[in-house]
């Protein structure tokens, strides 16, 4: 492998995985309260939750676009007010790849927390436990091969994000191109060997995520 | 012990639990068929449950509108509810944070002595065995220092030998803590064993109360 491949894995490994992280604390919180409460509002936030999964993503980019960019409320705010854009740089990157691939998490989360038996929960209020202590003590640990999972599958999404990526961040060698870009670009250039390096790179990559993510539900459909 | 139970009222899919007594012996049963609502309310006193209204005092202590974990209430539900990620040791001591007293009567060496745990609290929960669970699910309750201790048929997942064997630990307890109890059972021999009083409950309602070594429930 290349310097330049090394540079576009390594891009993409690591902006997959910040983004998977951040959303983490966020897909846990809309998790819990879809698992475990009922809100006014609840299936309109989990309809719109879900629909990354099933909207184009080029569509779900150009709605990332609209909001992100100079003209849109999030990036216009960030442009006159901290003279900083967000698209096409490597943080639209983490912000399509962190849309894409939520609601991946929070279905996976959400299944793990509505398994934790809600009656020890009980218990442990019964003996004094706040509802934090409850959450880190009784449903993370109970949920957290679920978690997991849901991280990994997270992750992997992000890994192969392209449509939602491309339209927010565009395909800028070095800043903004990851795996899946670069070889789409390099199948456009009609480099196929190259794009087909990358390619065996990705499948690789994707084959991990599913496959330990697969584990972990095995394991947990054992255990119980 | 003063436990007022007033105006209980919480719809059920069957009937509504209507509960207006006040409790002041010992260890109280509550004696009733299955379904007749002595669960619900148990978890409505423990708070639980949120019923439509109820007024909860025991003696001095107004606990309707506190939460479930400021109430102070020891309960062993059924099923025991043991934490299954954590061992023995964790699960007693995860409402006995706080209370270091030495001379505490709830302190950890004398519960799991007078409960006779003490060989078992570095197992995990699932190397117990039924009896060995329920004294530990009821250790635990007791480590949180409860000011009432509610007790959801606790051996009627045990067979008739390990009965005899729980039975004396729960007199133990009883006597050893002086602690008001409420005990859920549908079975006579167990009430006639450990309580002074019976609450006969049907269909969410009490329809009688006697005390235990009286006749008159039995035949209800």
């Amino acid at each position: 492998m290349t310097v330049e491949d090394w540079q576009i894995v390594w891009f993409t490994a690591w902006v997959s995985a910040l983004s998977t992280v951040i959303i983490l604390p966020f897909g846990l919180a809309i998790s819990w309260l879809l698992a475990r409460r009922d809100w006014p509002g609840k299936s309109l936030i989990e309809t719109l939750i879900s629909l990354p999964l099933v909207m184009p993503p080029v569509a779900t980019g150009l709605i990332l676009l609209k909001v992100l960019g100079r003209r849109g409320p999030i990036g216009g705010f960030l442009h006159d007010h901290f003279n900083s854009d967000l698209v096409f740089t490597w943080r639209a990157v983490l912000i399509a790849l962190g849309v894409m691939s939520f609601p991946l998490l929070v279905r996976s989360v959400r299944v793990a927390f509505e398994e934790v038996d809600p009656r020890l929960e009980q218990i442990a209020r019964t003996l004094g436990a706040s509802n934090w202590r409850v959450f880190c003590t009784i449903t993370l640990p109970l949920a957290k091969r679920g978690v997991i999972a849901g991280m990994i599958l997270a992750f992997a999404r992000a890994l192969g994000e392209f449509g939602a990526t491309i339209m927010v961040a565009g395909m800028i060698p070095g800043k903004t191109e990851t795996l899946s870009l670069a070889i789409y670009q390099n199948v456009q250039l009609g480099h196929d060997d190259y794009a087909f390096r990358l390619l065996a790179i990705s499948v690789a990559f994707a084959f991990a995520a599913v496959w330990i993510s697969e584990l972990l539900l095995l394991k947990k459909g054992r255990k119980r | 012990m003063n436990l007022r139970l007033q105006k209980i009222l919480l719809p059920l899919s069957a009937f509504d639990l209507e509960v207006d007594v006040t409790v002041q012996r010992h260890v109280t049963a509550i004696f009733g068929p299955s379904g007749a609502g002595k669960t619900s309310l148990l978890e409505v006193i423990a708070g639980l449950r949120r019923p439509k209204s109820a007024h909860i005092q025991l003696d001095d202590k107004a606990l309707s509108n506190l939460p479930a974990r400021h109430r102070r209430i020891g309960y062993v539900p059924q099923d025991l509810a043991l934490f299954p990620h954590l061992s023995v040791r964790q699960n007693l001591f995860y409402g006995h944070k706080g209370i270091s007293d030495a001379d505490n009567i709830f302190s950890f060496d004398h519960v799991t002595s007078v409960l006779e745990i003490q060989p078992l609290v570095d197992r995990g929960v699932s190397d117990l065995s039924g009896g060995e669970k329920q004294r530990v699910a009821v250790a635990r309750a007791l480590l949180s220092a409860p000011r009432l201790l509610l007790l959801d048929e606790p051996l009627s997942s045990l067979d008739a030998k390990l009965k005899l064997k729980i039975i004396p630990y729960l007199k133990r307890i009883r006597d050893e803590f002086q602690l008001p109890m409420l005990y859920v059972t549908h079975d006579e021999e167990e009430v006639r064993a450990l309580c002074d009083e019976v609450l006969v409950m049907k269909e969410g309602k009490i329809i009688a109360t006697h005390p235990a070594d009286s006749t008159q429930w039995s035949v209800l």
